[in-house]
């Protein structure tokens, strides 16, 4: 091994896309390394996925199980990875100082969350290849328009990071680790992923329909069980939570 | 070395809420290694912080390396490094890696291999941050500072808590970096430190500087030189006093522990001597010494223990 032969000043930032490459890579690699992470993102959904495909716990109406609980179960691994999983790292890195010493790098701020968001699609690409593998091998025949599909999973993830970082960036670390954990725990089960919304009260039901976790399971289920084309309504308010969580975040996100 | 002064803060004003942290702080820190001294509370590490863009000032003006830091944060980050007092690394990641990963953020790193054993953390092997000695996460904290071959260095506190050996250690980089022309800006509680390692002291009280040179002139600072004794506790200081020159002033700092100030000569020990000799008091481990910067620092802050 050569020493140090000098530290004189040679000063530069990396090339951008670099510095955001590398940035995406180890935020993907510190959430595959952890846990209580890989617990709610691939154990959690794979386990509802298996479980109500092969036990009839629920009533998923006529048709097969799974073909009802397949786009449910993309929603969840979307709402678990972008909210749940974003928000609790992001309060920890924050609470923990590497947000701070990160923005005192060369790395812009945007670019830490351009990174962030890389590592979300990257892992959201890992769960939706895993949960599709998993449902074709329990009998899943879907249908409609990928473009509609993708559309939907674009637009929810923007819509649960923008709730996961105004979360983070608000609260204390312990406490979004409670609430994150909580809303899952609740969307889980009132926004359409296993449970069909129309098992609640019409009322009910009419106030769920307009969560971002209902809008995206809704909307997968439109077309991926029925053969929808493009699900405008849930795409609508996929966008309208995307914009309020994001403007939020920016607005109200502090980075100590 | 004297050339544009690498950083200068002209009447800095910090608050938070109706607390004034900083109250109109001036300070010029040249080339080469400046500490920046002060109790627990008196706007060290506000006024570093709002130099590496953290913290927008309430009033004043802050330049670094000429570049405003929050304005101008794009071109100054790169040729900056910043150690913070605690964390700043992802508690699942190891050692190695999250130093790799702050030089990929760089366009010319100096190599980590060669940093990881200069500052004994290739014995951290595959643990995680967290687990971490907190020993080995200062010095991972100071490789990360000095990664990028910045050209001023922000410690803030860079060996609170280490054993003497990682102390040392960070002592012999800090000398490195001042011979290869990066300019350091350090805080610290230790004096023997800042007498070590800075080229000029700065002292920070209630948010000002109140003194600020080389160690040598503020240890100068006034002719007067000092006589240390102990002896048992108690002693009558005014009666030792009435033996003294005018001039000179005479306290018990500790329990039997003494101190005289003033004009030191062969005729001011004989004096005390003497006064011992009345007094049938023994006078352990006397000692006549120049101000050491800790004395010079008690008498600017005063010794009462600040919250």
């Amino acid at each position: 091994m050569t020493a140090i032969s000098t530290y004189a000043p040679k000063p530069g930032a990396a090339p951008l896309f670099r510095m955001i490459g590398a940035q995406a890579a180890l935020e993907t690699k510190m959430l595959l390394r952890n846990g209580e992470q890989l617990l709610l993102t691939v154990v959690i959904p794979t386990l509802l996925l298996v479980l109500f495909s092969s036990v009839d716990v629920v009533d998923t109406g006529s048709g097969k199980s799974v073909d009802f609980l397949a786009p449910g179960i993309l929603a969840l691994a979307v709402m678990s990875t972008a909210f749940t999983g974003q928000a609790i790292a992001t309060g920890f890195e924050r609470r923990y100082g590497v947000l701070k010493r990160l923005a005192a790098s060369p790395l812009p701020r945007w670019g830490l969350m351009a990174a962030k968001t890389v590592s979300v699609l990257v892992t959201e690409v890992l769960q939706v290849v895993l949960l599709t593998v998993i449902a074709f091998a329990l009998g899943w025949s879907p249908q409609g328009n990928p473009l509609a599909v993708l559309l939907l999973l674009i637009l929810g993830t923007a819509a649960f990071s923008g709730l996961g970082l105004l979360m983070a960036g608000t609260l204390k670390a312990e406490a979004t680790l409670a609430a994150a954990n909580l809303v899952f725990l609740l969307l889980l089960v009132g926004g359409g992923v296993v449970v069909p919304l129309d098992k609640f009260p019409s009322g009910a039901e009419d106030v769920l329909g307009l969560l971002p976790i209902s809008a995206l399971s809704e909307g997968l289920r439109d077309v991926l069980q029925h053969g929808a084309g493009m699900p405008w309504g849930n795409l609508g308010i996929l966008a309208v939570w995307a914009v309020l969580g994001l403007a939020a975040a920016g607005k109200f996100f502090r980075w100590e | 070395m004297r050339s544009e002064p690498v950083v200068q803060v002209q009447a800095l004003v910090k608050r938070y809420g109706t607390k004034t942290a900083v109250n109109g702080l001036d300070l010029v820190a040249q080339a080469g290694v400046t500490a920046v001294l002060g109790p627990n509370g008196a706007g060290k590490t506000s006024t570093i912080e709002t130099c590496e863009g953290y913290r927008k000032p309430d009033g004043g003006t802050v330049r670094v390396l000429g570049l405003d830091p929050i304005r101008e944060a794009a071109a100054l980050r790169p040729r900056i490094g910043v150690m913070l007092q605690s964390g700043g690394v992802y508690s699942g990641a190891r050692a190695d890696e999250m130093l790799r990963h702050v030089a990929k953020l760089h366009a010319h790193p100096l190599d980590v291999d060669a940093l990881i054993e200069r500052l004994g953390l290739g014995s951290c092997g595959r643990t995680a941050y967290r687990r971490l000695s907190g020993g080995q996460q200062q010095r991972l904290a100071l490789a990360m500072a000095v990664v990028g071959r910045p050209e001023l260095v922000f410690l803030d506190e860079p060996t609170a808590g280490l054993d003497p050996q990682a102390r040392r250690a960070t002592w012999d980089l800090v000398r490195d970096l001042r011979t290869d022309g990066v300019s350091v800006i350090l805080t610290t509680h230790y004096m023997d430190e800042a007498e070590q390692l800075a080229d000029d002291v700065a002292i920070i009280d209630t948010g000002r500087v109140i003194a600020q040179g080389s160690p040598e002139e503020l240890c100068r600072g006034g002719a007067e030189n000092t006589l240390r004794f102990t002896g048992r506790p108690g002693l009558d200081v005014a009666s030792l006093l009435k033996a003294l020159p005018e001039d000179c002033t005479a306290a018990e700092l500790t329990p039997g522990s003494y101190r005289v100030v003033g004009k030191v000569d062969p005729q001011l020990l004989a004096t005390v001597t003497s006064w011992c000799a009345q007094h049938g008091v023994m006078p352990d481990r006397i000692s006549v010494e120049r101000h050491t910067l800790e004395d010079v620092f008690l008498e600017l802050t005063g010794k009462e223990l600040r919250s």
